[in-house]
């Protein structure tokens, strides 16, 4: 699928000359427009796609917005308050970043529990599934430190919170978090070398996107069926099949952005963030940004001592591990069949996964006390028993259905009116169109 | 290195270029690491912040069961003059029944926590001063408030009793008490 067999042909007297000297071009069409898709590919494939163009979005706005913040704690609120004013379009670039960084989110979870339903991350696209693990993780640390510009109470507490995760371990916690902080609380160093960081990893990301975008182009995508592709029909050509998709997928993506961006435009933040940080008063009730409130869920979900860890500790440990595991999610599947459609019983377990997920993030926005912080517990234990217990248990005892021969098989007795399985065109293949 | 075509054969002298790979390969780590170290050590906290170390505080104002907050280091410090009954209460507290036995008093490292020795000492025993932030995650504790009347962290359910003791929730620590001496009668110096 890497596209052993260039198709480009440099048009013009031009196009021959750049070719023979930088062929960027036929690097493009190679990936982009002759490059060969699984034919069977649905929307929610689609999601790579708008996940470029999100960070595209993001940092376009976000390079224009620099323009006008100012990197201090005199000047922060006050100067996003200006944008929000007095710039130009401002508040529409900054509703579109701040909603943009939410819709971020919401696409690559949907991309990600694609790739956990498809069986994306099984052998040979180890090392892409773990380059997108890697992107989450510069996701994350990005928004985060993005959430604490606009310097509002949530900003400064939601700060001080997490960097004081770190302080959970012995000895070296303590100086690792004045590293972090530039200081012994959150404050104007603080505040700096977050805007320039915030800065810097989008285009972090860019580059490990390249990377993840080159390791899929190597290994070719998957499709609903888990199949490799066989032969020549069981594929299209990107352009124009997959990129009239995307682009579909893409303009009803933006409808909804859109609505955020002009009706509710502050659904997804926090009133508290429109006060000015003050490092004497807490808020009442701190909650992060929904797209971390599983996560916070899980951390506060350890309220017990487990040996030598203390609660504190035990806390932070099980909410980094609840996105490290996801580095092992290839080993620890150790079922053959890679996609969910033909695994009977993990489609059962990945479903109830994926409500139990959002559950943590409800739960992640209630306070942490009575039967809130039981449900976490038994969640939190449900989310880690998925990837350690049932993943690979599951696969030794599991019988999966047949799995079709070939993609094409697959859509074509489809469209034979079959119910989507593959066993009515295996039983009459010369009724095949 | 036995790739080399200078290198000896194998269990024969070193040459002089595996000499200079070798040095030249420590040189470059060496140097690596010094490059490193000033673009690591720039994140620490800088001469200004440590700058301000210590602050003095008039607590003349401040009568029986009232409290004061000031900042110190950045972070809120709680300067309290304690009612009778709440000595009396964490005066009758068991060691036993703490989460944390240590005093974190800086003044008297490694001390027992009794209420003695979280307060001001002998004779000023009303006094308590304690770093306001959480030691679960940093939250500023709300005063008088909680199961027990001292101190109650709104963010992850922490209780603190009235010698910021912590008695409840999941802050591993009782409040640490800063360095600080009465340098008059009503003047405090923090740090």
């Amino acid at each position: 699928m890497s596209g052993d067999h260039s198709t480009y042909v440099p048009s013009s007297g031009v196009g021959k000359w750049v070719d023979s000297r930088l062929p960027l071009p036929r690097l493009m069409h190679d990936s982009f427009v002759s490059y060969p898709v699984p034919r069977n590919l649905n929307y929610a494939y689609t999601f790579g796609g708008i996940l470029m163009v999100m960070l595209v979005v993001q940092i376009l706005t976000g390079v224009v917005l620099a323009m006008h913040y100012a990197a201090s704690t005199q000047m922060a609120f006050d100067s996003v308050e200006k944008i929000m004013r007095d710039v130009n379009s401002g508040w529409l670039l900054r509703y579109m970043h701040a909603n943009g960084a939410s819709f971020f989110f919401i696409a690559v979870y949907i991309h990600i529990f694609r790739g956990l339903y498809y069986g994306s991350y099984k052998a040979p696209r180890e090392i892409l599934w773990i380059l997108g693990v890697v992107i989450l993780l510069l996701m994350m640390a990005t928004a985060f430190m993005g959430y604490v510009l606009p310097w509002g109470q949530m900003s400064f507490w939601g700060a001080t919170v997490i960097t004081g995760f770190f302080t959970a371990f012995p000895v070296i916690g303590e100086p690792l978090q004045q590293l972090l902080l530039g200081g012994f609380a959150v404050d104007n160093p603080t505040l700096n070398r977050f805007f320039s960081l915030h800065y810097l990893l989008p285009f972090m990301i860019a580059g490990v996107v390249i990377l993840h975008v080159w390791a899929l182009h190597v290994t070719g995508q998957t499709n609903p069926t888990g199949v490799d592709v066989k032969t020549k029909t069981d594929t299209v050509a990107f352009t124009p099949y997959a990129t009239l998709k995307d682009a579909l997928a893409m303009v009803v993506f933006f409808v909804f952005f859109a609505y955020f961006i002009f009706y509710i435009p502050n659904y997804l933040g926090h009133a508290d963030n429109y006060i000015q940080a003050n490092p004497l008063v807490t808020p009442s009730h701190i909650v992060p940004e929904w797209y971390f409130l599983p996560f916070y869920a899980i951390l506060r979900a350890i309220t017990f001592n487990i040996g030598p860890i203390d609660s504190k500790l035990g806390g932070v440990l099980a909410m980094f591990g609840s996105i490290a595991v996801l580095f092992f999610l290839p080993w620890l599947d150790t079922s053959r069949v890679r996609s969910a459609v033909y695994r009977p019983w993990y489609k059962v377990f990945f479903w109830v996964f994926a409500i139990n997920a959002v559950f943590l993030g409800w739960l992640g926005s209630r306070p942490a006390e009575g039967w809130y912080v039981t449900a976490s517990q038994l969640s939190t234990l449900y989310y880690f028993a998925f990837f350690l217990i049932i993943m690979p248990l599951l696969g030794m005892i599991e019988t999966p259905r047949r799995v079709p021969n070939s993609i094409s098989e697959a859509v074509l007795s489809r469209k034979n009116g079959g119910s989507g399985q593959p066993a009515a065109a295996v039983s009459a293949p010369e009724d095949r169109a | 290195m036995s790739e080399h075509e200078t290198t000896a054969e194998p269990g024969g002298e070193p040459t002089r270029r595996d000499f200079l790979f070798l040095t030249t390969g420590m040189a470059a780590v060496v140097g690596g690491a010094t490059v490193a170290w000033p673009f690591i050590d720039q994140m620490r906290p800088d001469a200004s912040t440590l700058a301000l170390a210590s602050v003095e505080v008039d607590v003349s104002s401040l009568s029986e069961g009232m409290s004061l907050t000031v900042q110190w280091r950045g972070r809120p410090v709680f300067i309290r003059n304690r009612t009778e009954e709440e000595v009396e209460a964490a005066q009758a507290v068991e060691l036993a029944e703490l989460k944390d036995p240590v005093a974190r008093n800086e003044n008297i490292p490694n001390a027992e926590a009794t209420d003695l020795n979280r307060s001001a000492g002998e004779g000023m025993e009303n006094w308590i001063v304690m770093i306001g932030s959480c030691t679960h995650l940093g939250c500023v504790p709300l005063g008088q408030a909680g199961d027990y009347n001292g101190w109650f962290c709104p963010c992850h359910g922490s209780h603190y009793d009235t010698a910021g003791r912590i008695r409840r929730g999941p802050a591993p620590e009782n409040l640490p008490v800063p360095p600080f001496e009465f340098i008059s009668d009503s003047m405090i110096r923090i740090g």
